[in-house]
């Protein structure tokens, strides 16, 4: 199969102008998805992973946010340009989302079903009787027990895996090219993170969906991703399918954060941590932004900023090392 | 929900309990006679004393509260000193003209107030919401009887678009009168096709509901504004704007939906408000309604009237908040299942 990439992100810049200053929350972040492939994009808290998903669809709160400059390719069309009855037809109908807090994410004074059934009869042309006939089957292919059941309930009747399931019932039933996955497990338990994520990757790959995985979690993205992409301060500090990250990693923070991850069976009196804090966003750094915190930083890497380079083929590092 | 309603029914009947031994003992302790108020001017020392006999004054406080309590149940108020005729009769003539104005401005209070609210939200910090927020505040702090004066000044004697007063045009109400059927004379035009007597009531009832909404106009745009100000941060409206739904249909389905518990108490509390609200507005415009018939009545030292009117106002209080509950409980399905 030939590599089509499906969506591309050019050097987006997204600020939020705060009081304390401008936050540069995602800084010239480019990247591409292929289609049929899971790219999963990794990075600690507030290194700008959600805003970078959240301004492919242009949902960034404005004021205080601001999509400063970048281009979102998709279908040929800079999603940046288009007017926003336009930018509409895509949300949720070829690009679709499924948010971390279950909890909040669904509106709580309607039902799953007319909730589900609004989207598709939206974004299919379908009567109200095919929307809700749709949303039932949805459901159930989302593993939810009784939908018929499911339709009636109210979100907070639902726990937070169920509405999870119901969330990527919404996601799926749109039929989307595209779904982006922000940290869809991490308000879960931990069983019912398996669950979840288990579900989404094979109904993914039955709907024939190309997924933006977002996470802080390392396992999952060796469980999920083809390639992985790796952020940092509102950066792109390394890029590279999933086998040659987890074997070479080439970037310090991609190392460390490797290290900080605990091993079944072996014993270790301390996890390894990233030392330091994220900078904070507003700070203007002109050398590397990860230099305060890198145990092989040299003078270099304070005073100029490295550029992205090809290390091998589809392998890119931001590093002078 | 039925349960809910009766409990809160059972409720009602110690809160007027109380209520009447309050305004009963208030009404027995100021200085003046009762009797003498009955027989008009100058009366004689011996009629004083009969009708004191008639009416039961002679009797201790409790024996005449306990008679008093057992006609109320009845659904006798007494009968006004003055004009000697029932006070429930008193008070059912002159309810449909102050329920016109109180209806026709919560109307108005909400049709203007929530919209204006949802775009203030919308709008945070821009000059629509600075506009936005200075007229709820000046709607709130404007006394009534100073707007009613400004409104009589421009819309009557400069302007001479509205009425200076009253609740129909003398003229149009001699040559095409309306036929009483409900006592609301907006509706009773319209049901009985008097379009003359239509367009007199409703050019009537522009200036004084105006007046009586302006307050409560404020305080639901504030109220609106501030909830949904923080439904928009939900994240069920980021979703509804990642699943394209339209802007219109988040603002005013979406996030209404969420943000009305506070609006609509706001509203039922405005609304029961009004009900003495509309007494300076109707002494203003010489609106005939339960306002100029309590003020009337305070004047003449009319206890029962003023007994029963505080008991109606009571009433209306309760009814309004176990309304407003319930309509509470339809646009939350927390609280109707929870």
């Amino acid at each position: 199969m030939a590599a089509v990439t499906v969506l591309s992100i050019r050097d987006l810049k997204t600020y939020f102008y705060t009081q304390e200053g401008v936050s540069r929350a995602v800084d010239g972040v480019s990247y591409h998805v292929i289609r049929g492939e899971t790219l999963g994009v990794v990075g600690e808290s507030g290194c700008g992973k959600s805003v970078t998903a959240l301004s492919i669809l242009r949902l960034i709160p404005s004021p205080p946010g601001k999509i400063v400059s970048g281009e979102i390719i998709f279908e040929g069309h800079n999603l940046m340009d288009l007017p926003l009855d336009k930018m509409r037809e895509i949300r949720g109908n070829k690009i679709s989302m499924i948010f971390q807090e279950p909890l909040t994410s669904l509106n709580p004074v309607f039902t799953i079903g007319s909730q589900l059934s609004k989207v598709f009869i939206l974004h299919q042309n379908l009567t109200k009787k095919e929307a809700k006939k749709k949303a039932i089957e949805m459901l159930s292919a989302c593993e939810m027990p009784s939908p018929e059941r499911i339709m009636k309930e109210y979100p907070y009747q639902l726990s937070g895996g169920m509405r999870q399931r119901a969330m990527i019932a919404m996601a799926l039933g749109c039929n989307s090219k595209v779904l982006i996955a922000d940290e869809p497990t991490t308000a879960l338990d931990v069983t019912i993170q398996a669950q979840i994520l288990d579900l989404t990757l094979q109904l993914r790959k039955e709907f024939g969906m190309t997924m933006i995985l977002i996470t802080h979690n390392l396992g999952i993205v060796a469980k999920a991703a083809d390639r992985v992409v790796v952020m940092y301060a509102g950066e792109k500090v390394e890029e590279a399918d999933v086998f040659s990250l987890f074997e070479k990693p080439r970037h310090p923070y991609t190392i460390a954060l490797m290290k900080s991850i605990p091993i079944l069976g072996r014993s270790e009196k301390f996890l390894k941590e990233v030392k330091g804090v994220v900078p904070a966003p507003y700070l203007e750094i002109s050398g590397c932004k990860f230099a305060d915190r890198c145990p092989e930083a040299m003078r270099r890497c304070h005073r100029e900023k490295p550029q992205l380079r090809e290390v091998e083929k589809g392998h890119l590092v931001a590093c002078f090392r | 929900m039925l349960r809910y309603i009766i409990k809160r029914l059972i409720w009602l009947a110690f809160v007027l309990l109380g209520l009447c031994a309050i305004t009963f003992t208030l009404s027995r302790i100021i200085p003046s006679d009762p009797a003498a108020s009955y027989l008009g001017p100058r009366p004689r020392p011996e009629q004083v004393e009969k009708v004191r006999v008639q009416l039961g004054l002679d009797k201790p406080l409790y024996v005449q509260f306990a008679y008093y309590m057992r006609n109320l149940v009845h659904g006798d108020l007494g009968e006004s000193l003055r004009t000697h005729r029932p006070v429930l009769q008193g008070i059912w003539e002159h309810l449909p003209a102050s329920l016109d104005l109180m209806i026709t401005a919560i109307f108005i209070a909400l049709s203007v107030g929530i919209p204006l609210g949802v775009l203030s939200a919308k709008k945070e910090n821009t000059t629509l919401d600075h506009l936005t927020r200075l007229f709820s505040v000046a709607n709130v702090s404007v006394p009534s009887f100073w707007l009613a004066m400004i409104f009589q000044i421009v819309f009557f004697r400069w302007l001479g678009i509205f009425p200076i007063g009253g609740r129909i045009d003398t003229v149009v109400n001699l040559v095409s009168p309306i036929k009483q059927i409900t006592g609301f004379y907006a509706l009773d035009a319209l049901i009985t096709g008097n379009w003359a007597a239509l367009k007199s009531t409703l050019s009537h009832l522009i200036l004084p509901s105006i007046t009586l909404a302006a307050y409560s106009t404020g305080l639901i745009a504030r109220m609106t504004r501030s909830t949904m100000l923080e439904v928009l941060r939900e994240d069920y409206i980021t979703t509804a704007r990642a699943y394209g739904i339209s802007e219109r249909e988040i603002l005013f389905v979406q996030a209404l939906r969420n943000a009305l518990g506070p609006t609509l108490t706001t509203a039922g509390l405005c609304f029961a408000f009004m009900l003495t609200g509309t007494f300076f507005v109707e002494l203003i415009f010489f609106w005939p309604g339960l306002g100029t018939y309590t003020v009337n009545a305070i004047f003449l030292n009319d206890y029962p009237v003023i007994m029963g009117i505080t008991i109606i106002m009571a009433v209306f209080y309760v009814v309004v908040n176990l309304a407003v509950d319930i309509l509470l409980a339809v646009a939350n399905p927390r609280i109707r299942l929870g």
